[in-house]
């Protein structure tokens, strides 16, 4: 893991952008100006996708600095990443940097299947350019993405393989993605999330598949998969499962792995709930 | 129009090659005029299992590519006139089936026939993506090991997001659980997941459970559908599933361990 200074090139993005309010006679006294601003933010740039290893060692580096990462903006830099290293856990990865006080704002590199992943997890996704032109990963061959539009900071969603895939930011069915009810089976590699609002699914969720809401999860069935409420941070998130078989079961970034959770609890209704920092699961 | 049947699963070695040849088989001798594609380009079985593999001149890719006409691929089976066999080239890669070649071959076929079996690759990739994408009906063939239940999962994930149905907003493809590979007698010792261990994970109707069987083995050595071995468990337990996949309402067979007879020894059990 490394880390990196800002990134410079943002003020030539932003400054065409800047605009100042008219001083017309009739307009309006100014609500606000549009400015453009240059921050330097701290950059994890991730070298593999196992969330244990960058667990343990970013605890290490906070543990040296803990006022350094308190509230502190940060960006992750996919770039690092060899071709094919696997699915990054962005839920994971945001709750362990939240839990270390760090504020996940976006990320920079990587492919359109991790940007999708991102944009599911709210992080803005900063310009590819910024990548190609910053000297530390020149030596790093990158994958073949479409050079984005040079106003843009999102990249096109041209697809990269021949197959037409379409882009869609969230769930891989196009059907659940804007849908807070799902009633059929949510199946291994599905990911359903209800941005600003509770999720509720009459069927099975299995191993694998991930449920994400702004605010409650609600599953009248067996959890076999991952839930996670109160993406954006809503401590007071819970989920409700009528048979819990859960593999990982999150609030606000606060989580449970299936190991850590008590056999009593397990194939039974069951709330979950953050009580202070701990979450926890009882029966109802 | 025919009615497009994948034959899927995901994981590989569950029996997708052999259900394919024996449904598109089953539905054949029913009457009902059949083809049965192989999918899995580069790595071609479905000629085996059907006894063709010496009458193939032109392929499914051939025909992808304009290189000949579906008639001059078609390989009519020998032992059912309304059964037709559009074999997989072994000297190609699956990047040669294209979307619209697959959908322009499988809009030709649906005029000349009632049903048209998908004998999908292993894997989610490419190959089995293109088996899969036109389909109307899926039987996902799993065994009943862990393993192969989640990748099935997975399988039917994929079909209920990615098909031309679902693209479309068209009513989803109708899934159907074929349980293979069955044994009654591992199950009670716990070695395998039971029939409703498989259900309540999936979710899904079940169209049948094929017992483990040598009849299988077999059947593939000799190039012959399983089901046409009607002595056979493996072989009645497929002809029963294509029943139910008709609208036949037919109790479960050999889900039971079977009673060791007096005689039994002798028969062959």
């Amino acid at each position: 893991m490394l880390f990196q200074a800002n990134f410079p090139e943002l003020k030539d993005y932003l400054d065409p952008m800047a605009s100042h309010p008219t001083s017309g006679v009739d307009s309006p006294k100014p609500a606000f100006e549009l400015k453009a601003a240059t921050f330097t933010l701290p950059v994890i740039r991730l070298l593999e996708v196992d969330m244990d290893s960058v667990a343990d060692q970013l605890g290490g580096k906070v543990d040296q600095a803990p006022d350094f990462f308190r509230n502190t903006p940060v960006v992750i830099d996919l770039s690092g990443l060899p071709a094919g290293a696997g699915r990054i856990e962005f839920p994971l990865l945001v709750g362990l940097m939240r839990g270390f006080g760090m504020i996940p704002v976006g990320i920079r590199g990587g492919t359109d299947e991790q940007h999708e992943a991102a944009q599911a997890m709210e992080l803005a996704i900063l310009g590819d350019a910024f990548v190609r032109r910053s000297p530390t990963t020149r030596e790093a061959p990158r994958q073949p993405t479409p050079a984005p539009a040079p106003a843009s900071t999102r990249p096109t969603p041209t697809p990269v393989r021949p197959t037409p895939a379409p882009a869609r930011p969230v769930a891989e069915d196009p059907a659940v993605a804007s849908q807070r009810l799902i009633t059929r089976p949510v199946r291994s590699g599905q990911r359903v999330y209800a941005p600003g609002g509770d999720l509720s699914v009459i069927a099975p969720v299995s191993n694998g598949a991930e449920l994400m809401a702004d605010g409650n999860i609600h599953i009248y069935g067996p959890l076999r998969g991952r839930a996670m409420a109160g993406m954006k941070g809503d401590t007071s998130a819970r989920i409700f499962c009528q048979d819990l078989q859960a593999e990982l079961i999150s609030v606000a970034g606060h989580y449970r792995i299936s190991e850590n959770i008590p056999d009593e609890v397990k194939g039974v209704p069951v709330q979950i709930f953050l009580d202070g920092d701990v979450l926890r699961v009882e029966k109802i | 129009m025919a009615r497009t049947i994948v034959i899927t699963s995901g994981k590989g070695g569950v029996g997708k090659t052999t259900t394919s040849a024996a449904l598109a088989m089953g539905l054949a001798q029913r009457g009902h005029r059949t083809a049965v594609i192989d999918f899995d380009v580069g790595l071609r079985n479905l000629d085996l299992i059907m006894g063709c593999e010496r009458r193939v001149v032109y392929d499914f890719v051939n025909v992808i590519n304009g290189e000949a006409n579906i008639n001059q691929a078609l390989i009519r089976d020998k032992r059912c006139d309304a059964l037709y066999v559009l074999p997989a080239s072994q000297t190609r890669d699956k990047d040669a089936l294209t979307k619209e070649g697959v959908g322009r071959v499988l809009e030709e076929l649906s005029k000349g026939f009632d049903y048209i079996v998908c004998d999908s690759p292993a894997g989610i990739e490419h190959g089995a993506h293109m088996a899969m994408y036109y389909a109307d009906d899926a039987v996902v063939v799993t065994n009943p090991e862990v393993s192969s239940v989640r990748d099935s999962d997975r399988m039917l994930g994929i079909l209920s997001s990615k098909s031309r149905r679902a693209e479309r907003n068209e009513p989803p493809i109708r899934e159907y659980l074929l349980l293979t590979r069955y044994s009654p007698e591992r199950v009670a010792k716990g070695e395998m997941l039971s029939v409703n261990d498989v259900r309540e994970i999936l979710s899904l109707d079940l169209l049948g459970v094929i017992p483990e069987s040598k009849a299988v083995l077999n059947a593939s050595n000799s190039g012959v559908p399983v089901i046409l071995d009607v002595e056979s468990d493996a072989g009645q337990a497929y002809s029963d599933a294509v029943g139910r996949y008709l609208g036949e309402d037919l109790p479960h067979r050999f889900l039971d361990i079977k009673k060791k007879g007096f005689f039994s020894p002798l028969l062959g059990g």
